[in-house]
């Protein structure tokens, strides 16, 4: 592994909707460790970026590679696999499992799930997800249904899942987003203590610039279907047509 | 889970007992626990929020392969695994297509194999002897044939064996990381697929083992009633196991059990005591159910021990 190779690079990413280009030749290389933020009003196909790495959506033209490897065509499943972990806009929780389950899930998905006899929840992987939830603060509503949350939970329960999968790469779809203010940087300081431990590379869309100002090692601005600008935070968010097209939409959304 | 396995003991004892009370009542705990291991095929579905209209095939399969090798193979202790056999191998031939399917597609779908296996049953004179049916040879019981009565203890005493085997296995299932999964599938089947977790092969685990299930539900019935006919795959038996999954509910392995053994015997009483509106009944049961106790036998049972 080397660290002069991105991580994940994409070439000539496109992908049309009907008219719409959600991705009109996208050019991006995400480097080892980094965090990189993706900001940009709505629809500018950031999501559909994400789709695109994880396997959900197929471009029409272009390639990615991960770990110098040509990763398109592959099924969710088989990317996963490969080490590039997802979180949701709208967490994908099992909603009549207790937190707990949920985590210990993922551990299984990745232990083997196969064994139909031993529990789910045996003294190993129940500690270990217990550890898990303890690092996001998790914890005290380890036995609550996943169903039973508040949003800034239900978040970060989503991410534990994907944490749990020990990815190299993770992509989260605004981790912050529905989330009340108050919690909001609570919540993203513990992603970013729990990410930086593990020392995952991670993608995030965000639409809160406080928070990119803070932890994004670079950002990304998007705008139908393009990369508008790329580099540090303080540089990009200082760009006057950044600051016009994007912040000024990006706030209000 | 200590006060379900009390419940399951005395449930067996109390079994046990009303068979050597009533002696012309084993027949039907008989075919009761017979249905109740089908069933359990049914609970595990449910669990993934399927319901198939079709899992009497599987019984058919059961009853007609002991009805069909009786005679050169009349060994019960190898005519039982073998029905389970053929209903797992039958259950991984359909559930390769049939687990691409979800909710009214999957039911439906099951429900069509099932009426094709009904048709063949029927139309199929010369082998099955269509809707009169096949009436089963004699049986040997690990090589022997012992007196009529003493053949009905054998068989309840089987039937009660298995439910208790299944009823165990099917708890263990459940409480397994393949068991948890298959509930997921309910509730969030793309998460599976995001942490690299085959969703349709779950389902198809699942519905090997509920095939399987079938297959040896059906072979009791088969081996318990001496007659096997077509009616065994027509539609409305499929009903019935989704009736008494309901009925008995699927919040536990218990549940299959205490719904068949409710569903016969409401039916024997009822068909003697106002004779043909023993349908009625049982609709008015079930239509009590599913207002006032959603969770089935079961779940009355369980709420009551809690408060």
């Amino acid at each position: 592994m080397s660290d002069a190779l991105p991580l994940l690079s994409a070439r000539g990413l496109r992908l049309a909707f009907g008219g719409v280009k959600a991705a009109d030749g996208i050019d991006l290389d995400v480097r080892h460790g980094e965090f990189l933020a993706i900001i940009g009003p709505n629809g500018a196909g950031k999501t559909t970026f994400i789709n695109m790495a994880t396997g959900y959506l197929r471009p029409q033209a272009g390639r990615i590679e991960f770990e110098g490897q040509p990763i398109l065509g592959l099924s969710p499943r088989a990317i996963v696999r490969r080490g590039i972990g997802r979180s949701f806009q709208l967490p994908q929780l099992f909603t009549e499992h207790t937190v707990l389950e949920n985590a210990a899930l993922a551990i299984a998905a990745r232990r083997g799930i196969w064994s139909p006899l031993a529990p789910l929840l045996r003294p190993r992987w129940r500690d270990e997800a217990m550890e898990l939830l303890d690092r996001f603060g998790l914890r005290g509503i380890a036995e609550s249904r996943a169903d039973s949350l508040n949003e800034g939970a239900r978040k970060l329960a989503d991410i534990a899942m994907a944490v749990a999968l020990e990815p190299s790469l993770l992509l989260m779809d605004e981790p912050t987003s529905g989330v009340a203010a108050a919690e909001k940087m609570l919540i993203v300081e513990t992603l970013v203590r729990v990410l930086r431990s593990t020392g995952v590379t991670a993608v995030f869309v965000e639409h809160d610039m406080d928070v990119v100002a803070r932890f994004a090692d670079r950002v990304a601005v998007w705008s139908q279907g393009r990369i508008a600008a790329l580099g540090p935070p303080a540089e990009v968010l200082a760009d006057p047509v950044v600051q016009r097209d994007v912040i000024g939409i990006a706030t209000h959304a | 889970m200590r006060r379900e396995s009390l419940l399951a003991a005395l449930g067996a004892i109390g079994l046990v007992a009303c068979a050597w009370a009533v002696p012309w009542l084993k027949f039907v705990l008989t075919i009761a626990l017979a249905k109740g291991i089908a069933v359990l095929g049914i609970l595990l579905l449910l669990r993934a929020g399927q319901v198939s209209f079709g899992h009497s095939m599987f019984l058919a399969l059961g009853a007609y392969t002991v009805a069909f090798l009786a005679p050169s193979a009349p060994e019960v202790l190898l005519l039982l695994p073998l029905a389970g056999l053929l209903g797992a191998g039958l259950g991984l031939v359909l559930g390769l297509f049939l687990v691409r399917y979800r909710d009214i597609f999957f039911g439906m779908l099951n429900l069509a194999f099932a009426m094709v296996m009904y048709s063949l049953l029927e139309k199929l004179y010369a082998l099955t002897k269509g809707t009169d049916g096949i009436r089963v040879a004699r049986l040997t019981f690990a090589g022997l044939e012992p007196d009529r009565p003493t053949q009905e203890w054998i068989m309840f005493g089987i039937a009660l064996g298995l439910a208790i085997g299944f009823g165990l296995l099917v708890r263990f299932y459940l409480a397994s990381p393949m068991g948890r999964a298959l509930a997921g599938i309910k509730t969030r089947e793309t998460r599976l697929e995001f942490m690299g977790v085959p969703a349709r092969r779950v389902l198809l685990a699942a519905y090997v083992l509920s095939a399987l299930m079938g297959g040896v539900g059906g072979a009791l019935i088969g081996m318990t009633t001496r007659h096997v006919t077509p009616q065994l795959a027509y539609w409305t038996s499929s009903g019935e196991l989704v009736f008494i999954a309901i009925l008995g509910g699927a919040g536990s392995a218990l549940g299959p059990f205490l719904g068949a053994t409710a569903f016969e015997l409401v039916r024997v009483y009822a068909a003697a005591a106002v004779a043909d509106a023993w349908q009625m009944i049982l609709g008015g049961v079930l239509l009590v159910v599913i207002l006032f106790a959603p969770g089935g036998i079961w779940g009355i049972l369980a709420r009551r021990r809690q408060a």
